[in-house]
């Protein structure tokens, strides 16, 4: 490796010496090794499943499954077809990610600044609620909270019951269902046209105080707004969302909405365990904030909670975000733990019952990571576009 | 000429200094801070009272079965029962000194590495990536030197989640080092294999890969080609683990100034010389904590080869519960297992936080 | 080390001669490796369970058992490969197991589009359901609205729909990848019912905290014939998987048991000669060593014995004979004869 890349190529450089020589050949070589390996693979699997008379193809979605699902948030059936499973699965993974995420979110933020407070025993507990969470196996957790926690609740008919309208059990938590009548239509326009105003104002309040310094309460105002308007609109139209009260019958409850507690469990596991690393981001993130700024920023004359605000948030955000989104990531990938439960997300229902009723290992399993791939690379792809703008340039 | 003599300082007014300053500074510092702190502190001794009682306190230890157990109170009789189950799997008991002496190589080697100013500590180290997974293999399954053969599939408990975690972090650090390096290539081929190595990796859920590995691979490759299960195992959660690794190395290498790079190349060092002497020294270096991180999410990972039949710590554990004569002690098996991983984890975690507050050369306060 | 150094050349070394496909030959490749790798239960008491010192038993176990000891003279010489419901035909499909004894139930779309073939069945079965015997439920047509427990993957989950569905009830399926987890499920009162195979359901209550809290029903609501699988392709190795067991139901209906197989060398019968391998060449057609039969009855014994000793009315899971009797004793267990 004597090669010197900042000399120019010369006539009496002999080309295995020449580095452009030995990039081209090492690429080629990686290509044809890559594509060689790609190809056997591809190759040895069509031989093999031909020789073992495994039928291949995609033809098997459009069969009708035959089995149920216990949730499913879009319409299904036992008659429906296998692809259909897919969607059911699929659905079930972006609800309790989407929900873990939210949550971890709230509770990682929460006590991460926490965690930073200047009261000794609240600042002690976040520490310990962190270092217990993060250390601690997810699929462990997962498994206390389903069978240790969840399993103590009581059977169906000795339900814990919340004002008689919600009732919490070992079946889960049973809610009331909303049946909107005619005219709910309406309380949902009222509500959209308050989110519409409370934006307008915000942008308002922020070029008037560019302008002239004059500070407007925007949050209070705006929630005043979305919450008011939309109870004012029910009221005055006549209370057109009834409820669906569940009630006991036989079994179990029948009506309202039920929230399964493999959903409880899984959630309850995934917001905890994610949450713990939140909060070690977020606290990492506030404190790489240097000193300086926020006494520069007291200097100027900004009261405290807008140092916050405006000074240490917009700066603590750039180095949480990127390792905030590989929490999500990483969150979504972990419902895949779902099957160890029983609650039916994708690898439970497509990649676990799907695949053993039809047989088609392959196809399956590649759509599945399919999914998991496409989520995963456009979330990479925003965080790129992210990090990109943000980064600090060097020049 | 008169000297300027300064008076002693005075001490502190009382109300600032011992116990009752402590207690004001830190927990009653302002009227929310003081609700705060009654509250949170009344919440701990309402619960941790009862919970340390049923744990600790009036817990059972020893017996011979559940029947000895008491209600309200922790059992941890089956730990006594089950330890050798909970430690090897089904390992023969009369072979257990393989895995035992194994171990105790595997404590020398390690326990130095925490200490910076032991003596030997690099040759221990080599031996630790080199000699000791031979030696342990040799001696755990055994087939050498009229040693009797342990199927892999014998191994369990405690020993297998301690082979799949350390195999797995000797091994997919230097791969993850290798596609770090690849993913900063110059040559667009190079970086984009590494590229789309990685990003597969790093999206799909380990239990996946965990379920190719252990049923689907001989689709794969060519008859009659077949590894051990655990083998299988071990190649995905490196592989899963070296993605995540070379992550964090990329993240070492992009922090090392430009200025670095130039000054290795001005120096005429080509490119593996400038890596090896200039480049990777600094961004491990860096990147230490990182590593440690990932460390410890391997061993955490580990629990995962409970779903393909392997029955490490946690598959011994459920295995126990199973029955039918333990199933009382569901939430005490399940901490056991917990408090085995804490402590494990924790420990890494803080050796790691250590060496960051140690390598941190920055100037915040 | 020398087993893995020696894959991994032989996985290269394969990828070099790409396109060289040998023809599917199981009983080669058993003989050759010196281990039968069959796929069981993880965990099933009466069929395949790992005892405590981590030894396999139950009737699936012994089939295996008798497999091995039919082409490699030792019943010993078997590596179980504990699969749960959902891995199971993958592995069988991919090479993983040379064969699959893990109450399988025998069905056209599993027969016909999964590229596998089922070789006999070991225990006739049929499906039912375990209640919590406070809900005061004596018919399963009183089921409406019930949660039920259920293992993934199996022809039960299938068998459900089609019920509830047929008798216009309603179900919550709570679906575990293990049956020691719907167990528990069921055990923690998280479903109503628990349905599985009804020999599955004397051994799965046999593992609740409180045995009596719970009842069979009456209702059997499907037909569940049991038994070991190969690979389709092949057919040497399906005959031996075959006639393994068919040899083991014969030696019951002749009286050749594991105490008796000794003296039974001399008899003079010629269908007990064929069994024991002293006359015709039954090993030979099969490709077998002469004596298969002898080892398979003398190292596990007949089909009775295997009964008896896993699941038989001496042992905790306690079910009687019933339809898997011979077809003279009045069951439905009729082998084609040896000859």
């Amino acid at each position: 490796m004597n090669s010197d890349p900042s000399l120019p190529p010369k006539s009496s450089v002999k080309p295995w010496n020449d580095p452009r020589v030995r990039s081209a050949v090492f690429q080629i070589l990686a290509i044809l090794a890559v594509a060689w390996v790609g190809y056997s693979l591809f190759q040895n699997t069509l031989t093999n499943m031909a020789s073992r008379g495994i039928s291949t193809g995609f033809g098997f979605l459009d069969s009708s499954a035959g089995f149920g699902i216990v949730m499913s948030l879009i319409e299904y059936n036992e008659s429906m077809s296998y692809g259909r499973t897919f969607f059911v699965g699929l659905a079930n993974t972006l609800l309790v990610s989407g929900l873990g995420i939210i949550f971890a979110t709230i509770v990682g933020f929460i006590v991460g600044v926490l965690r930073l407070s200047n009261n000794w025993l609240i600042a002690r507990l976040a520490l310990a609620y962190i270092e217990i969470f993060r250390n601690i196996p997810l699929l462990l957790q997962i498994f206390f909270w389903y069978f240790a926690v969840l399993g103590t609740l009581p059977s169906p008919r000795q339900s814990v019951s919340i004002g008689e309208v919600a009732f919490l059990n070992l079946r889960g938590i049973v809610l009331p269902k909303p049946i909107f009548e005619a005219g709910s239509g309406a309380v949902g326009i009222v509500l959209i046209i308050a989110i519409i105003i409370s934006l307008a104002i915000a942008r308002w309040a922020k070029r008037r105080q560019a302008a002239t310094g004059q500070f407007f309460p925007v949050l209070p105002v705006s929630a005043a707004l979305i919450l008011g308007a939309p109870i004012i609109a029910y009221f005055a139209l006549g209370s057109p969302i009834g409820w669906d009260v569940p009630a006991l019958s036989g079994f179990n409850f029948r009506g309202g909405i039920t929230v399964i507690p493999e959903l409880g469990a899984l959630l309850l596991a995934l917001t905890l365990y994610t949450a713990s690393f939140i909060a070690e981001i977020v606290r990492s993130g506030i404190i790489s904030v240097s000193r300086g700024q926020t006494e520069a920023a007291a200097a100027l004359g900004l009261p405290p909670r807008r140092v916050l605000r405006l000074v240490i948030v917009p700066q603590a955000l750039r180095v949480i975000i990127p390792p905030l989104t590989s929490q999500y990531l990483n969150l979504t990938k972990n419902s895949s733990l779902a099957t160890a439960i029983g609650y039916p997300d994708l690898v439970n229902v497509f990649m676990g019952t799907t695949l053993n009723q039809t047989g088609q290992a392959v196809e399956i399993v590649a759509i599945t990571m399919a999914v998991y791939l496409t989520i995963s690379l456009s979330i990479s792809m925003l965080m790129n576009i992210y990090n990109r703008a943000v980064a600090l340039k060097e020049r | 000429m008169a000297v300027h003599q300064p008076l002693p300082d005075l001490p502190p007014p009382p109300s600032e200094r011992g116990l009752w300053g402590w207690f004001r500074q830190n927990l009653f510092s302002t009227w929310y801070n003081s609700i705060a702190s009654l509250v949170v502190g009344y919440l701990l001794i309402i619960w941790l009272g009862p919970v340390i009682n049923w744990a600790l306190i009036s817990a059972v230890w020893t017996g011979e079965g559940t029947d000895d157990c008491r209600p309200g109170a922790a059992c941890w009789i089956f730990i006594q029962q089950r330890l050798g189950f909970f430690l090897y799997g089904f390992y023969p008991a009369e072979l257990r000194w393989r895995p035992n002496i194994v171990f105790v190589l595997f404590l020398i080697t390690v326990v130095p590495q925490f200490f910076p100013r032991a003596p030997g500590r690099k040759w221990l180290a080599l031996f630790g990536i080199t000699g000791l997974p031979v030696l342990g293999f040799v001696l755990i399954n055994g087939g050498f030197f009229g040693l009797d053969p342990v199927a892999t599939s014998r191994w369990g408990g405690l020993m297998l989640t301690l082979i799949l975690a350390y195999v797995g972090i000797i091994a997919a650090l230097p791969i993850g080092v290798v596609l770090a390096l690849g993913r900063r290539s110059e040559m667009p081929v190079i970086r984009g294999i590494c590229v789309t190595f990685i990003e597969f990796w790093r999206a799909v859920p380990l239990i996946t890969i965990l379920f190719m590995a252990s049923v689907m691979l001989p689709l794969f490759l060519p008859q009659g080609v077949s590894f051990d299960k655990l083998l299988r195992a071990l190649i995905g959660i490196t592989l899963f683990q070296s993605a995540y690794m070379a992550e964090v190395v990329r993240g070492g290498l992009q922090a090392i100034p430009k200025g670095q790079y130039e000054a290795a190349q001005a120096l005429g060092f080509g490119y593996w010389r400038s890596m090896r002497l200039i480049i990777l020294p600094q961004a491990l270096k860096i990147v230490i904590p990182g590593i440690a991180n990932t460390v410890i999410s391997l061993f955490k990972d580990t629990t995962l080869v409970l779903i393909i039949g392997l029955f490490d710590l946690l598959g011994a554990v459920r295995s126990t519960l199973s029955d039918p004569a333990w199933r009382s002690v569901a939430a005490e098996g399940y901490l056991f297992v917990a408090l085995c991983f804490w402590i494990f984890c924790f420990g890494m975690s803080r050796y790691s936080h250590n060496l960051e507050k140690k390598l941190d050369t920055g100037h915040k306060t | 080390m020398k087993k893995t150094l020696a894959s991994i050349s032989l996985a290269t070394a394969g990828l070099l001669t790409l396109g060289m496909q040998a023809q599917a030959a199981t009983l080669e490749d058993v003989q050759s490796a010196g281990e039968l790798r069959c796929g069981v239960s993880t965990g099933l008491p009466g069929f395949s369970q790992p005892d405590s010192d981590g030894t396999w038993r139950g009737i699936d176990v012994d089939t295996c058992r008798a497999v091995a000891a039919a082409v490699l003279g030792n019943a010993d010489a078997v590596e179980f490969v504990p699969l749960t419901a959902a891995e199971r035909f993958t592995a069988l499909q991919s090479g993983e197991i040379d064969m699959l004894s893990r109450n399988t139930t025998w069905t056209t779309v599993r027969d016909a589009s999964l590229g596998l073939n089922f070789t006999g069945t070991n225990y006739y079965d049929g499906q039912g359901f375990l209640v919590k015997s406070e809900l005061g439920v004596d018919s399963a047509t009183q089921l409406d609205g019930a949660s039920v427990c259920i293992q993934a993957g199996t022809t039960t989950e299938l068998n459900l729909a089609d019920y509830f569905r047929a008798n216009g009830m309603e179900y919550e399926a709570i679906v575990f990848d293990t049956s020691e987890q719907s167990v528990s499920g069921f055990d923690n009162n998280r479903c109503d019912i628990l349905t599985s195979d009804t020999s599955q359901l004397a051994a799965l209550r046999t593992q609740l905290s409180d045995p009596s809290s719970a009842v069979v029903l009456p209702e059997i609501i499907s037909k569940e014939p049991l038994g070991p699988v190969v690979r389709q392709g092949d057919d040497e190795w399906f005959n031996v998987v075959k006639w393994v067991l068919f040899l083991q139901i014969n030696a019951e209906e002749y009286g050749v048991s594991m105490d008796n197989v000794d003296d039974m060398l001399s008899s003079d019968n010629p269908n007990v000669q064929r069994i024991v391998g002293t006359a015709g060449d039954m090993g030979d057609l099969l490709n077998l060593p002469a004596d298969f039969g002898y080892q398979v009855i003398s190292q596990v014994g007949n089909y009775g014995e295997m009964f008896e000793r896993n699941v038989g009315p001496d042992t905790p899971i306690g079910l009687s004979r019933g339809v898997n009797a011979l077809w003279t004793d009045g069951g439905i267990l009729y082998a084609p004869p040896v000859r």
